[in-house]
């Protein structure tokens, strides 16, 4: 993760890149949040400021995004979907499975910050259910087995 | 000459495997010293024949799938690039039943060509609707549209003629068109596929749809949950902008329009048109009061189209073919073409674009083969998160939007997901409320609070506490939803509750049907 210092940085090289976008708030969330990993509460007063906005009023867009977090993610962000199409093939019990694999619910992280666990709602691969996103990566029809060996995988490859 | 290899970069294909077979085909015609030209092309949207590869022959396209990363040797092996016998072979990929009995108009070029390359684009007939489109004057291409009877692919259903016109009458220096992309609905895809698989037909429509209200600029709302689509379509841009298909002289017409990608944050209501824009404009995604209509005042207050991708992406073939060629499929008051999406416990889950008026039933036995289970198919939720449980004895709705909206149902997005007879229907009515919880924005009470209630008294009847009571206080919130809701999120969410709550009673612990009312 960044240094503090060189967190600020990043964040006002992004803001002055995009402030003058219209609708500039999003595209400076995404960049930072992708750049950074996530949001960081101190830097909300350079993006008001920047953009002139309250600070609350950032805070406010940031809170209003399930996507947007003010804390740092784990090494591996499993993106498990909840919807229906999802719940027909199984998507329930896998869930539970995943949440007791990895010692988690939703929205936290392992103690040994390897993984954070976030619901979606729907990733569009609801041909293939149940479906699950790890960073970029998408996979579907996840079984338990399935679900163990892509986690091995992403082990040997660390 | 090299031999031509497609293998979709579609992301349910590659969820299965299509990147490590395109590498492992690599490999082996290294090996074997055999040159290929490999394609990634989107996919044909026979999703349980996923990674489908494809040979070019003499003969045409032969198909093999679902073609595993083991299965690659013996493909060689079996001269599968001259399209040789072989275990998984499929034959005529345009003789596939599936893909044969339907009708692709939006889709025509889906799974055929390299989605990202303009000319590959061009040949399959490609740009034709917008040259036509630049010579004609705006209100004969609006008039094409509102003649081609295209209803808004979003869900609402409306008609797409009537929004653009209003926008063309409505004078302002600055207009925009934005292209709702945030495909939220569970069991909903073929936004996500187009966009991959066909990115510049979007691109078209979106600069017809420009040229013919006068707006300069266009935005497409996309759905973090995408990135395979973003990388597509970001590149698709490019390339438009480099040939001149966009710019400030859109093909030396001295017309302008420009395109940029926006992304969401996952929020489900951001795909409600003002939630949107609100989103767009940097702000929390809170639901905005009509009026005033986004065409008189949308986005940053200007003249706005809001269109699904689906509904824009359809633009092109009318602008090709004329309005009358799209308005003869079809029944009704619904015309053209709508790209179905078959998905959760379904043998055969894909895309099927029909003219409206097939059965439910055909859908799901014809096409979709039955559950993947094997199990007997014991509901179906059409058109999404906010869309009714159908029962078995309503399987002979056809499909159309008048027809459903008799049964108390909605066709929405084109999204069908089937549960076989272990679903309890209880539970997914407790999802729905749970849902909207979630997803609400907040700015209206019977939806806030009412989700939330709703959630727990779902928790009391699956409980089996005090039905006598619960039921009918499941049903007043309904109400309170329905008739207190701004928008359809608080407004609808009754559709899946209330239909499972009727057509399954014995789910929710009531054996006499009586009890249920
Ligand atoms: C809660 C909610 C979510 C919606 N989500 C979407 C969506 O993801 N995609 C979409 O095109 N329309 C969605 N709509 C419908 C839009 O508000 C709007 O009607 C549509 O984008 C208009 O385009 P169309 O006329 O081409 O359908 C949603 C509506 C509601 C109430
Ligand atoms: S119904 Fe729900 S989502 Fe829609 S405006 Fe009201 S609170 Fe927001
Ligand atoms: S419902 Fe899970 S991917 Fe669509």
């Amino acid at each position: 993760m960044t240094e503090p210092h060189s967190m600020q940085v990043t964040v006002q090289e992004i803001t002055t890149a995009l402030k003058d976008k219209p609708g500039a708030l999003l595209p400076i969330l995404h960049a930072i949040q992708d750049t950074v990993g996530y949001i960081p509460t101190v830097c909300v007063p350079q993006i008001a400021g920047a953009l002139n906005l309250s600070r609350a009023e950032v805070h406010g867009v940031i809170s209003f995004y399930h996507y947007f977090r003010d804390t740092p993610p784990g090494k591996h962000t499993i993106h498990l979907c909840r919807a229906e199409s999802c719940q027909s093939m199984g998507g329930k019990s896998l869930e539970s499975y995943v949440k007791t694999k990895l010692g988690i619910d939703f929205h936290e992280t392992t103690a040994d910050g390897k993984y954070s666990l976030e619901p979606v709602y729907c990733l569009g691969n609801c041909a293939c259910s149940p479906a699950m996103q790890i960073d970029e990566e998408i996979y579907g029809r996840v079984s338990e087995k399935t679900f163990d060996s892509t986690l091995t995988d992403l082990e040997n490859l660390a | 000459m090299s031999f031509v290899v497609y293998v979709p970069c579609d992301s349910s294909a590659i969820s299965l495997g299509a990147n490590r077979v395109a590498a492992a085909i690599i490999q082996e015609a290294q090996k074997r010293g055999i040159a290929i030209e490999l394609v990634r092309n989107g996919s044909r949207g026979l999703f349980w024949l996923e990674p489908m590869v494809e040979v070019e022959t003499s003969a045409g396209r032969i198909a093999y799938g679902p073609v595993q990363v083991t299965d690659v040797a013996s493909l060689f092996g079996a001269n599968f690039l001259e399209g040789g016998a072989h275990a998984l072979a499929l034959g005529h990929t345009e003789e596939l039943s599936y893909l044969k009995k339907q009708q692709r108009l939006t889709f025509a070029r889906c799974g055929k060509t390299d989605p990202v390359n303009l000319d590959d684009y061009i040949k399959n007939d490609g740009y034709c609707g917008l040259s036509n489109a630049l010579k004609m004057a705006p209100h004969d291409i609006v008039k094409a549209v509102t003649d081609s009877g295209l209803r808004g692919r979003g869900g609402a259903a409306f008609p797409t003629g009537i929004k653009w016109n209003t926008v063309l009458n409505t004078p302002s220096e600055q207009k925009y068109i934005i292209c709702n992309a945030d495909e939220g609905d569970s069991g909903t895809f073929s936004d996500r596929m187009i966009m991959e698989g066909d990115p510049f037909v979007l691109i078209e429509g979106m600069t017809i749809a420009g040229i013919a209200v006068g707006a300069t600029q266009g935005y497409i709302y996309l759905r973090v949950e995408y990135p395979h689509a973003h990388k597509a379509l970001n590149s698709a841009i490019e390339k438009a902008y480099e040939a001149g298909y966009l710019g400030d002289d859109v093909l030396g017409s001295g017309k302008a329009f420009h395109l940029e990608v926006r992304l969401g944050a996952g929020a489900y209501i951001c795909g409600e048109e003002t939630s949107l824009m609100e989103s767009l404009e940097g702000k929390r995604g809170l639901v905005r009061f009509k009026p005033p209509l986004p065409a008189i005042s949308g986005l940053f207050g200007k003249p706005t189209v809001v269109n699904n991708v689906i509904s824009l992406a359809s633009v092109p073939i009318i602008l090709d073919k004329g309005g009358d060629y799209y308005r003869d499929f079809g029944m009704g008051r619904s015309r053209g073409t709508l790209p179905l999406q078959l998905a959760g416990n379904i043998k055969q889950a894909g895309l099927v674009e029909l003219a409206f008026g097939i059965t439910l039933r055909e859908l799901l036995y014809d096409f979709g083969g039955g559950s993947a289970s094997g199990r007997p198919i014991k509901a179906v939720q059409v058109g999404g998160p906010l869309g009714a449980y159908l029962p078995e004895s309503q399987f002979d709705t056809p499909l159309d939007y008048e027809a459903f909206a008799a049964i108390w149902a909605v066709l929405g997005h084109g999204g069908v997901v089937v549960f076989d007879d272990t679903a309890d229907m209880a539970t997914m009515a407790r999802y729905s409320m749970e849902f909207c919880a979630i997803e609400s924005c907040g700015k209206c009470t019977p939806c806030r609070i009412g989700s939330t209630r709703g959630t727990e008294v779902m928790d009391e009847i699956i409980e089996g506490h005090d039905l006598s009571k619960n039921i009918p206080l499941l049903r007043d919130l309904c109400n309170t939803l329905l008739n207190g809701s701004l928008c359809a999120l608080g407004g609808m969410t009754p559709y899946p509750v209330l239909s499972a709550l009727n057509h399954f009673p014995e789910d929710f612990g009531i054996n006499d049907k009586a009890d249920a009312a």
